[in-house]
């Protein structure tokens, strides 16, 4: 047992010393602070205990658990295929209002409930900005990273939807992880770059929940992009929601793409990401003065 | 093999209290960009005063691979600051650092814990937040279970533990980190006696290899002296005194007058005028007072605005600054009590039965139920027991027989 011992405190050792080299060096930055790739790629696992906390914690007090992942979008999609379907006879691109609206929710839902979360994230977890150093970006990040994981959900309870309508999607499902890395990338943009406004001021608490609100009827969730007057296509386009989620129904019922919108959208998810990426770093070192 | 494994350089933090009441709301900066132009106009520009103060300047020291040290201070010297800077919490505004080797810091114990997440659960949350890779994690599970006593527990949510063993376990897990360099702040303050004492036989353990460099703040002198090889003295922000522990503790116990006896205002407008040992009924205070004397603590404290539901806390520190005694007004017969014109609070002592040494009083304001301080006053005043035999008695007892003397008579029966 002893020899045992000994041979992983050995390796252990070796392994320090190999971190010895390293040299941390504390100064002032001022300006732009690039970001640390190499710091985020070593703290990978945290990430994974961060996202696996947040989900963790969601469902451990509610009695239906992760059902209520299920049970949420259901809802929404009855509601709205009841009264923007059915009432208001919203026109959905010759496709069942009801698969309409839910292929239009799974990137919002994910979207919206990322931005209320990943906005909070630091300042309902102020421990974590002054009683400890890790990467900060990995806070506002798990917060997504969870919202990932009932986008999930959702994309499972889509199947059956698509079997009952029959709808049986083409070659365009190949476009879905393209989709998908745009979505994340615009919303980790503007989930960092609210978090870290969050943090200094903290009117955002109450300005988030309201943009998010006015966020839904500038993107095509209820109604398709058809309906807006061609000449403004291209304004609708600039918010990343609207052509990601138009590209969203591209994908799953074979419509046509509209290659423009979503090269418009894709540009703007790049744009709000360069941007929320390096306000949040060059506002996180304040994080811990005046968290 | 000898190189630094810390070093600090010229380190200054500077904080400016004005500018952030003024940017903590959007409404603030609004106001404040609408007003700009016209601030020139006002001729009161001094009332834009700026609170600026410097919570470390021109900080400079070195430690060497497989030192102890404890940094010690008062409250307000610019410790805390000094271990984030160092922790990379916040940023100096001058100078630098340069860390060699792997750096954890323990600022405070269980950061990180969820309360609804189960004790196994918040074993590795907390351990990854520490720094731990989840392999190291794992290697160490069962160590860090047997050392936390928390067995029978490790399925509960930690939101039922109760919290000597919430400090247990989360003491547990980061006494297990491996870090070349460890910087720990204070966490020995919380827990019970005994755990306390286990806390310090693990970072005995921790810092006896020789190879692992610490740096450990602490206002238990008596800790310090355990653990430490040598120290640095922080005060007013600056390096005072660096050396040998025993030096370095016998600068930061030496009475400065000073500092002593200057009323104290908190932020809350209550001020501290005075406070002192006095002989029952005399007028100008004791230096001294004799083991088994009659005295009395008098305070006088008053309360500008008016400060309601007020209870009056004294501690009482031996010269390591272990705590010996506390007295309150609430249990000494004063309910809870408003504040407003300078009155005075007499604590009757009939007999001195602090044991002969030095001994420091530090005043607090609490409201009962809220917990948080309102008036805090560190070392207000020190005092001395002398030695003296006990009627009837042959030798006196001196600072060797402990703090306390808890009896008044013997009888053989």
């Amino acid at each position: 047992m002893t020899s045992g011992r000994a041979d992983q405190a050995t390796v252990q050792n070796a392994d320090h010393l190999a971190l010895a080299e390293a040299e941390l060096v504390i100064r002032p930055r001022p300006g732009w602070i690039a970001i640390d790739w190499k710091e985020l790629w070593t703290s990978r696992e945290l990430l994974a205990f961060l996202i696996w906390r947040d989900v963790k914690v969601r469902y451990k007090q509610a009695v239906l658990g992760v059902l209520w992942a299920v049970l949420q979008p259901l809802f929404t999609m009855i509601i709205f295929t009841a009264i923007f379907g059915k009432f208001a006879k919203v026109p959905s691109d010759g496709v069942p209002y009801a698969a309409f609206v839910f292929a239009g929710l799974i990137p919002w839902t994910f979207f919206s409930s990322s931005i209320t979360q990943a906005s909070q994230s630091l300042v309902n977890q102020q421990a974590l900005l002054t009683k400890i150093y890790l990467p900060r970006i990995l806070i506002p990040a798990a917060s997504i990273g969870a919202a990932l994981v009932d986008m999930a959900i959702s994309f499972a309870i889509f199947a059956p939807i698509l079997i009952y309508y029959k709808i049986v999607p083409g070659w365009g499902l190949v476009l879905l992880p393209l989709l998908l890395t745009v979505t994340v990338a615009a919303t980790l943009g503007i989930g960092m770059a609210l978090a870290a406004i969050t943090v200094t001021y903290r009117d955002f608490r109450f300005v988030v929940p309201f943009m998010i609100q006015s966020w839904l009827y500038i993107s095509p969730v209820i109604y398709p992009v058809s309906v807006v007057p061609k000449e403004w296509q291209w304004a609708l386009a600039i918010n990343p929601m609207s052509g990601l989620i138009e590209g969203y129904r591209s994908a799953f019922f074979g419509l046509p793409l509209d290659v423009y919108s979503l090269c418009v959208s894709s540009a703007s998810s790049l744009a709000l990401l360069v941007f929320g990426l390096f306000y949040f770093r060059k506002t996180e070192r304040r994080f811990a003065d005046i968290a | 093999m000898n190189f630094p494994a810390v070093k600090v350089e010229g380190i200054g933090k500077l904080y400016d209290l004005g500018k952030r009441a003024q940017t903590d709301s959007l409404r603030a900066v609004i106001t404040n960009m609408i007003s700009a132009p016209f601030r020139r106009l006002s001729a009161n520009e001094a009332s834009v005063a700026s609170e600026e103060f410097w919570a470390l300047r021109d900080v400079n020291f070195e430690v060497k691979k497989g030192e102890v040290v404890g940094i010690i201070g008062r409250n307000g010297a610019g410790k805390s600051t000094l271990l984030k800077i160092l922790s990379r919490i916040v940023e100096p505004t001058v100078g630098r650092a340069v860390m060699r080797g792997r750096v954890a810091s323990l600022l405070e114990v269980g950061t990180g814990f969820h309360p609804e997440l189960t004790g196994r659960e918040n074993i590795y949350l907390n351990g990854s937040i520490l720094g731990m890779r989840k392999h190291e994690i794992v290697r160490k599970f069962d160590e860090i279970v047997e050392f936390a006593e928390v067995e029978k527990f490790l399925d509960t949510p930690v939101k039922r533990y109760s919290s000597g063993m919430y400090v247990r376990l989360a003491f547990a897990v980061a006494a297990h980190l491996e870090p070349e360099i460890l910087i720990v702040d204070e966490v020995l303050a919380v827990g019970d006696a005994e755990f306390q004492r286990k806390c310090i036989g693990k970072m005995k353990d921790i810092s006896k290899g020789g190879d692992r460099t610490v740096l450990f703040v602490s206002h238990n002198m008596g800790a310090v002296r355990a653990l430490c090889t040598s120290g640095i003295y922080l005060a007013g922000g600056s390096v005072k005194t660096q050396g040998d522990v025993e030096t370095v503790i016998g600068e930061y116990l030496k009475p400065n007058d000073a500092a002593l006896r200057s009323s104290v205002v908190s932020k809350y407008g209550i001020e501290l005028h005075d406070a002192g040992i006095y002989a029952p009924g005399a007028s100008s205070p004791l230096e001294v007072v004799y083991f088994l004397e009659a005295c009395e603590v008098r305070i006088r404290m008053s309360a500008a605005q008016g400060f309601a539901m007020a209870a009056l806390v004294v501690r009482v520190y031996d010269d390591l600054g272990s705590l010996v005694t506390t007295f309150c007004s609430c249990e000494e017969g004063v309910d809870a009590f408003t504040l407003k014109e300078p009155r005075t609070f007499l604590f009757g002592i009939k007999s001195m039965q602090l044991m002969p040494g030095q001994y420091s009083v530090s005043v607090y304001i609490y409201r009962p139920h809220d917990g948080q301080v309102y008036l805090e006053a560190d070392a207000f005043f020190r005092f001395e027991v002398l030695a003296a035999v006990v009627p009837g008695g042959m030798l006196a007892y001196t600072h060797q027989h402990g703090v306390a003397r808890i009896v008044d008579s013997c009888h053989l029966v």
